[in-house]
């Protein structure tokens, strides 16, 4: 790899005194520091891909809240008890211990695009030269009745960690006979088919432990997001269990009685798991980034870059999606890669990749081992200057399978190990 | 057709740097960037779950790739995949694999 060393700092040198911007010296004593804000499948790959393309000759900060990284692909299967909180709970040591990316657990709370700097809670102001946000999703608990602050009694659990333990937790305790019932929000959102795979899997514990509950599940779309053929099938198996209603938006909870009231109904479940409605992650919202529909970050697809902010690059569910373009992990993962080349090309005095490529791969679990995929490759369409699904190319499960649930757990290690370094 | 964009890109990789000799714009990383589409399953170095593709022949990894698109070859997902990606794509990217050492997970 000594040559691809070489190779980027030839055309580092070569591009810096070509265009010799300024704000950057390149130097050995000041190398161009890109700040990373969010530490998922985006914000992860990209420090560490900064970091590995540029021959760590770019110094990388990554500011996260979290000290670990818990994986929301496998969550499901937690709260069906089919793994252990362990089992999708990583560190973020090797990007700081391998690749020298410099972590910093904190808060981002603001951005000055004009000095330059990101504000934390309690780091201060950190400047950068180029900046990466991956805030992924805030959810919009306020727009339901009743909904705001009560997590911890009637959890979503759509970023895993404490409510997704808690959602297991209340299923254990659910009693025989027992309701659950949960809400999805209008698409788009995070993880298309991720409230079916829980619908699957949660059926899947009650019918094997509590064989006379049920599952509603409350849909504000009109019919199944994803793998819609695939998740009728699935939904079949489990007979009168599960309770598929579309069209069917949350409109408000009442946490003490664990009631949901929708447009045309009023239901009391045992265990509530209300998805709210999403928008980009807090921090693209209060650092003044414009939203789409209120909600998402329009990019520049050749490099992920904040329309009419230089310098500034926005990845993963935060984004304001391409056509046929999901929010998922995977996703973000490839979306951080333009992104890294686009900025390294960028210090390099380089234009950026005019032909960026990138795919995506989505696993459900329909029960304890059976699994089934959507993929999609999508290229750079020069006449509509956007990232479009291949036609001919990706597709679906024939069936949910085995092989393919072995598979789903291969994918989710593989692209840990990715992400993580 | 195949040879001669072959021999191209590795001209260019090989020139890294200077002004891009191709009449048509291409991305000096182009080959290690569409190899890193392929990272997130099949890792970016080092040991991978599925099937590796570090420092494999570059004709092996592109017979694979083919025997995927016509179906020779059973797959749960990757003749799916292989489809979204162009000839001349899938031999950068082969190419790339082929060119790089296992090294533990540093590169």
């Amino acid at each position: 790899m000594t040559t691809h060393r070489r190779d980027f700092l030839r055309t580092f040198t070569a591009g810096a005194a070509a265009l010799a911007l300024p704000r950057l010296v390149f130097s050995a004593t000041a190398r161009p520091h890109v700040v990373v804000v969010g530490g998922g499948f985006g914000g992860a790959t990209a420090a560490r891909y900064l970091r590995m393309w540029s021959e760590r000759s770019v110094e990388v900060t990554l500011i996260e809240r979290e000290s670990s990284f818990v994986s929301c692909p496998l969550s499901n299967l937690v709260i069906a008890g089919l793994q252990r909180m362990d089992d999708i709970t990583l560190g973020y040591d090797r990007l700081h211990s391998h690749w020298g990316v410099r972590r910093v657990t904190d808060e981002a709370i603001g951005l000055d695009f004009g000095r330059r700097t990101v504000s934390t809670a309690r780091h201060g102001a950190i400047p950068y030269d180029r900046l990466v946000l991956a805030p992924g999703v805030e959810m919009l608990s306020a727009r339901i009745d009743g909904l705001s602050g009560q997590e911890d009694r009637i959890p979503h659990a759509w970023k895993a960690g404490v409510q997704t333990a808690t959602l297991r937790r209340q299923l254990e305790a659910m009693p025989d006979g027992g309701v659950f019932a949960m809400s999805i929000p209008r698409a788009p959102y995070r993880c298309p088919p991720g409230p079916y795979e829980r619908a699957c899997l949660v059926a899947h514990y009650l019918r094997t432990r509590k064989p006379r509950s049920k599952v509603l599940v409350f849909d504000a779309n009109a019919g199944i997001v994803a793998k819609q053929a695939l998740f009728q099938q699935a939904f079949a198996r489990y007979g009168d269990m599960i309770d598929y209603r579309p069209n069917s938006t949350l409109l408000g909870v009442d946490a003490a009685t664990r009631e949901a009231e929708f447009e045309f109904e009023r239901v009391r479940a045992d265990v509530l798991n209300p998805i709210p409605p999403m928008r980009a992650g807090n921090i693209a919202a209060a650092g003044g980034l414009a939203l789409v529909n209120d909600a998402w970050v329009d990019v520049d697809w050749l490099t992920l870059g904040a329309s009419g902010l230089p310098g500034v690059h926005v990845i993963g569910d935060a984004v304001f999606p391409a056509p046929g373009m999901p929010k998922s992990g995977h996703m973000a993962n490839q979306h951080a890669k333009v992104a890294a080349a686009a900025i390294l090309n960028e210090l390099a005095g380089v234009p950026p990749n005019p032909t960026p490529v990138v795919m995506n791969t989505c696993y459900s679990f329909v029960d304890e081992r059976a699994a089934m995929h959507v993929a999609s490759v999508h290229q750079w369409d020069a006449g509509r200057s956007q990232l479009l699904p291949v036609p001919d190319a990706g597709g679906l499960s024939a069936a949910a399978t085995a092989a393919e649930g072995r598979a789903a757990l291969q994918w989710a290690h593989a692209i840990w190990a990715d992400t993580l370094g | 057709m195949r040879t001669t964009f072959l021999a191209g890109a590795l001209a260019l990789t090989g020139t890294i740097g200077a002004a891009c000799a191709q009449d048509d714009v291409q991305d000096p990383h182009l080959a290690r960037n569409l190899a890193a589409t392929c990272a997130s399953c099949h890792g970016a170095g080092g040991r991978s779950v599925f099937e590796p593709l570090l420092g494999q022949p570059r004709a092996k990894l592109l017979h694979t790739l083919d025997d995927f698109r016509t179906g020779k070859r059973d797959a749960t997902i990757m003749h799916q995949i292989v489809r979204g990606y162009t000839d001349a794509q899938l031999e950068l990217v082969a190419d790339w694999f082929s060119r790089q050492k296992e090294d533990g997970g540093s590169e």
